[in-house]
Order: structure tokens, then sequence, then C-alpha cells
């Protein structure tokens, strides 16, 4: 269609894209920490409540997706990785992508609020505004270490999780969200290390681009050693048992040396990045781990 | 606009309206379990 970039405005986008817009692939993350926030909770939740509030971290999770690509359109359109999305590639106006995205999150918190309880929905709020605002908005362009303090948005769902069983927050929810806080860097950076011209076409300040690939390896292991720390906090403060202690001793250990590898390896040439993939596949199987050992530990010693 | 692009706006906006009542047929049976969990007449649902 020679006239679809005139036209697009008056043809409707397609349901799918919509869905697109939501980011599903990357949701599964959100709803699994979240989910073992809320299984590793004490007390019971009824089975419909418990539906809810995952489905309630899903449909805000993908608003905040929809909200961020309402707001990078021109940014996604100059990277191969993302050029196809709805926005970039005409399929659906910027419009309509920012009334998806504002009333998915109204939705989504007013529907926690009165399913389980407001403080809860309070945190999911947040967890919008603090990736839209402060993540998207603010921190990404303007400074190298953007995806550290971003990484707290991804860190909320196991706390929205809990605090809607019980209604409070408790230490192992906050131990929870330090783990995810500090696993960011090094996931993230190792994969910015092997898809960095992207980035650089894009402009978007991530630390391979600014500092060089040198100073990402360090900072990748620096964040390693304070994720081991969070990682282990929890069954040394004798919030979880051994289940949890010796799966998060035996899978820290594994990310520790291939952390390590990737600080050793000296390689700018992106095919030759065998440690750097390595670690960021790892890092999302050692993620899915630890917050599983933590609901099993729980279960089981209770 | 010619007739095909007009048949193409017709089909976008009739499979959004179906998936639009989809999800909102859903959010009936939703918002009833919710209802019911929260007032406590049942556990088995």
């Amino acid at each position: 269609m020679t006239t679809a970039t005139f036209d697009s405005y008056r043809m409707p986008a397609d349901w799918r894209d919509f869905i697109a817009l939501t980011k599903p692939r990357v949701m599964t993350l959100v709803v699994f920490t979240g989910l073992c926030g809320l299984l590793a909770a004490p007390g019971g939740i009824h089975p419909v409540l418990a539906f809810t509030t995952i489905l309630c971290i899903a449909i805000g999770a993908g608003a905040a997706a929809a909200l961020n690509q309402w707001y990078e359109a021109d940014i996604d359109a100059k990277m191969k990785r993302t050029a196809n999305r709805p926005l970039p590639a005409g399929r659906m106006d910027r419009q309509s992508a920012l009334h998806f995205g504002v009333g998915l999150s109204f939705f989504s918190v007013v529907l926690l609020g009165v399913a389980t309880n407001w403080l809860a929905a309070a945190v999911l709020a947040a967890s919008i505004l603090f990736y839209v605002i402060v993540y998207t908005i603010w921190l990404k362009p303007r400074t190298a270490q953007n995806i550290v303090i971003g990484g707290a948005a991804g860190a909320f769902p196991p706390v929205i999780g809990w605090a809607a069983v019980t209604g409070d927050i408790g230490a192992l929810p906050v131990a929870l969200f330090m783990l995810t806080f500090f696993w960011t860097p090094p996931h993230f950076w190792s994969l910015a290390l092997f898809v960095k011209t992207d980035y650089a076409a894009a402009g978007i300040p991530m630390l391979p681009v600014v500092s060089g690939e040198v100073t990402t390896r360090r900072q990748i292991w620096l964040y390693t050693a304070i994720m081991a720390v969070a990682a282990m906090a929890p069954v040394l403060l004798q919030l979880t048992g051994l289940i949890y202690g010796l799966t998060a001793l035996l899978g820290t250990a594994l990310f520790v040396l291939f952390a390590f590898q990737v600080y050793r390896h000296r390689e700018s040439d992106q095919s030759r990045m065998g440690p750097e993939r390595r670690l960021f596949k790892y890092s999302i199987l050692y993620l899915f781990l630890l917050f599983g050992a933590v609901v099993v530990d729980r279960w089981v010693l209770a | 606009m010619t007739p095909e692009e007009e048949q193409q706006i017709r089909a976008r906006q009739k499979s959004r309206s179906l998936v639009t009542g989809l999800i909102l047929a859903l959010l009936v049976i939703l918002f009833f379990a919710i209802t019911m969990a929260k007032i406590g007449v049942s556990d088995a649902i």
C-alpha cells in the first residue's frame, strides 16, 4: 500500500497491534516474580483474588510498555530491533497508544485496589509511573546509569504480590526487590554489549556507548558482587530456609563465574561475544530459579 | 476513499468490536467472581 503513511491515521489499528504494544514476552518475567511474591506471603488469598492480582500486574506492565512506546516512537524507528513495532512501522497512530496506555494504567490500579487493597494498588501505580516518568522520560535519554534506577520498576512485582495478600510490605519482598534491582544491570548490560551498534544509532546513552566496553565489563562485575549479597540476604536474615539457601548459593556461584568471564573478556567484535550471550541467557534462568526456590522453600517449611 | 479502503476499514472495525465484546464478557465473569469471593458466599468459585 503506497499511501500507507498518508492514510494510516484514518485506518484503525489492528487489535493484534494493541496486544503487541503491551510486550507480552517481557510480561512473563514480571508475572512470574509477582506470582512468587504472592505465593511466598504468609496467610491465604482467595484464588479468584490471586488471579486478579496477577492479571493487574500483567495489565500494569502492559500499560507501562505501551506508554514507553508512545514516548519513544521516534527512537524505536532508528533501531533494527524495534523498527517494526506498531508505532514506528506506522500501523498505529501515537494518540491511540497514549489512550490505550493511560486507560490500562487506571484500569489495572483501580481493579487491584477494589479486589485486594489500596497499598498493593499504590505500589502498582508507583511502578507504572516510575517506569514511564523516571525511566523512559527522565533517565534513559540522559544518563548511562539509566537502567540501574529504571530496574527498580521491574523489581516491584514481588512487593505488589506480597502486599495483595498481607496488606503490608515485609522484609522478604524488600529482599526480593533488592535482588531484582541489582540483577538488572548485569542482565541488561550483557545484552547491551552485543547489541551496542543499535543503541549507538538511536543516540541512547547506553553504558558501552558512553563509557566504552571495558568500563561496562567492570560495572557488570561490580553489580554482580552486590547482587550476590542481595541473593544471599534472605537466607542469612533467616527469611527463608536451606532450600532457597542452597539454590541461591549454587545459582549465584555460577552467575559470578559467568560475570567474571565477561569481566576478563576483551572483545569488541559482536559476533564473538560468547561469554556475554551466555551471561545474558543464564541471568534469565537464574532469576526464575531463585524466585521459584523462595516459593518452594516457604511452602515446604509451612 | 476508495471502496476497497472503506471495506478494509469496516473489516478492522468489526474485528476490533468483536475483541472488545469478548473482553467485556470476560470482565463481567471476572467481576462476578470477585464479588462472590469478596462477600464470601462461596469458596468453590
